[in-house]
């Protein structure tokens, strides 16, 4: 669905991705965690051509995304709903029209059907009865929610999220990871989730990838990644107690 | 898309080098910023269309209704300095009934598309300057990106028409008001009646001042959103870049509205 072919970036004289090389299936819930500004939302910027490889190509499906222009990238992108690690909402809107935005701008729907589909994208992330707040008076966490909300409403085929739980609290962040699992499970969404929670990473990837160094230092299913002997991702899964796969089974009650 | 690579590069070696990229950089954003002049004007026929008209209207009002108060004062004000100087310089040569035509013609050509196109620049241009800026850092404007929804029809758009049309209008106000302020002067410092100033003021007048004076008012509208809208799309690094972005919105629009009118005047005024 989406594949990296030997991609290189760099800024300056930081180099943040080596010749990076990976695909992601369709269907797949791919998770990318690592330490902070290795380059995580880089490597989400490439699959949505907010960043372009120096050297290498991004595809997303048989279209190479970081060639593409005019239409073609329209198309492309269209098939994408993006979370910002900063939510990224408008400021003069309210919480409702942040998330009935992308439906009303860009396709010809009944106003009721667009409010519907936004109540009821609200409703998924736990925000009912907020939609007449603006963004400046709701919180941190609130927020994302609604950036969430506002990707999932045009019911994409591929979603990215940075940090989608990041600054939440733990019912919440519970409840963001059943509705990416259930997306994936129900719509057979591909999701790309880049995340600093190893417990959410584990319960909800398909496959964990730990970047470091401009490389996937780790790239496997949860069961191999608990079991990595790497010593970044040691070091890791040390730093957040986890020595098992139980371990986040037992947190979750699996 | 508007979301551009940011661009890196290497210290300077030597002055001849940070000219050059300075030079070519200039014309890089010379060009970038006409271009989405262009793109935002061929977007200009969706103003009425269900999903712009609202931002339309608002940014309008924004720019027509908000300002208002500066203007006036500023307008007042011009014309009263104008009459002032003027009227006591001519009074010497006991000309000062002439104070009508001075005034009304320095207005209409020139003070006022002027005063009003550095009001307008000082208040709404770096209004838009810090607002896109924000949104840019925040990334706000790579979120429309990538729902296709382009910022310059969007969020670029509105402004340009609510500049394009409220510029001009503004002048006319502006005209209006100094004028009236020129003949307040008149009658209270330098004894000349309202009558004879008005009289005096709309007998040498022409249309042509007055549709002069409008078009350069619509140029230093496109120049101000061009700007405004140019430095806040490219702004970087944050709440620095955001102000960096709102000052040199200012400067450079106060530049191009003395350049830009002083040729103006030249090509009708020969
Ligand atoms: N526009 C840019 N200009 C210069 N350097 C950049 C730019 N964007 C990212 N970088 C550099 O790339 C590196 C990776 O940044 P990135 O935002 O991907 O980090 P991250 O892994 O998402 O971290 P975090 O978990 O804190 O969000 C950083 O070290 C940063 O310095
Ligand atoms: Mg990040």
């Amino acid at each position: 669905m989406i594949r990296f072919e030997q991609v290189s970036k760099r800024f300056g004289a930081k180099v943040v991705l080596r010749e990076i090389d990976y695909e992601i299936h369709r269907g797949e819930t791919f998770v990318i965690v690592g330490t902070s500004g290795v380059g995580k939302s880089v490597s989400l910027r490439h699959m949505i051509r907010l960043l372009t490889p120096d050297s290498g190509r991004v595809w997303v499906g048989d279209d190479c995304v970081s060639e593409a222009s005019g239409k073609q990238l329209e198309r492309i992108l269209g098939r994408f709903g993006v979370l910002f690690q900063g939510a990224a909402l408008l400021q003069w809107l309210n919480v409702e029209d942040n998330v009935c935005l992308p439906l009303r701008q860009t396709m010809n729907l009944p106003d009721e059907e667009v409010r519907a589909r936004a109540t009821e994208k609200l409703a998924l992330v736990g925000l009912e009865g907020v939609g007449d707040k603006m963004p400046a008076d709701i919180s941190g966490g609130m927020r994302k929610r609604v950036g969430l909300a506002r990707a999932i409403v045009t019911q994409p085929e591929i979603i990215l999220y940075d940090e989608p739980t990041s600054g939440l609290d733990p019912v919440i962040s519970r409840q963001i990871d059943l509705l990416i699992d259930s997306l994936r499970k129900q719509l057979q969404v591909t999701s790309v989730v880049v995340t600093h929670d190893l417990y959410s990473a584990l319960s909800i990837g398909t496959r964990v990838a730990m970047l470091h160094d401009g490389q996937f230092a780790v790239c496997a299913s949860p069961e191999e990644f608990v079991a990595s002997e790497h010593p970044v991702v040691r070091d890791f899964l040390q730093a957040q107690g986890i020595a098992h796969l139980d371990d986040v089974r037992k947190a979750f009650g699996k | 898309m508007i979301t551009r690579e940011p661009q890196i590069f290497d210290e300077p070696t030597n002055v001849f080098q940070t000219a050059g990229r300075r030079l070519i950089l200039a014309c890089q954003g010379t060009g970038r910023a006409l271009m989405m002049l262009l793109g935002a004007a061929v977007q200009t026929p969706f103003m009425f269309s269900r999903k712009n008209r609202q931002d339309v209207s608002q940014q309008l009002y924004q720019v027509g209704i908000k300002s208002l108060g500066v203007v006036s004062v500023v307008a007042l004000f011009t014309g009263m300095i104008l009459a002032l100087q003027v009227g006591l310089e001519l009074r010497r040569y006991g000309q000062e009934t002439n104070i009508g035509m001075l005034v009304c013609i320095s207005m209409l050509r020139e003070m006022g598309p002027f005063m009003t196109g550095l009001v307008i620049a000082a208040s709404v241009g770096s209004a838009i300057a810090a607002q896109m800026g924000t949104m840019t850092v925040g990334e706000e404007i790579a979120a429309l990106d990538v729902m296709s929804i382009n910022p310059l029809r969007y969020l670029m758009m509105p402004r340009l028409v609510a500049l394009a049309i409220m510029m001009p209008l503004l002048t006319v106000y502006t005209n209006l008001l100094g004028i009236l302020g020129g003949a307040m002067v008149g009658a209270s410092q330098l004894g000349i009646s309202w009558e004879a100033y008005f009289d005096n003021a709309f007998r040498y007048a022409e249309n042509k001042d007055l549709y002069v004076g409008l078009f350069k008012a619509f140029l230093f509208g496109l120049i101000i959103v061009t700007v405004a809208c140019y430095q806040g799309f490219t702004a970087s690094e944050g709440a620095v870049g955001v102000g960096r972005a709102t000052r040199r919105t200012v400067i450079v629009s106060f530049l191009l509205i003395l350049i830009v009118g002083y040729f103006v005047t030249r090509l009708f005024y020969q």
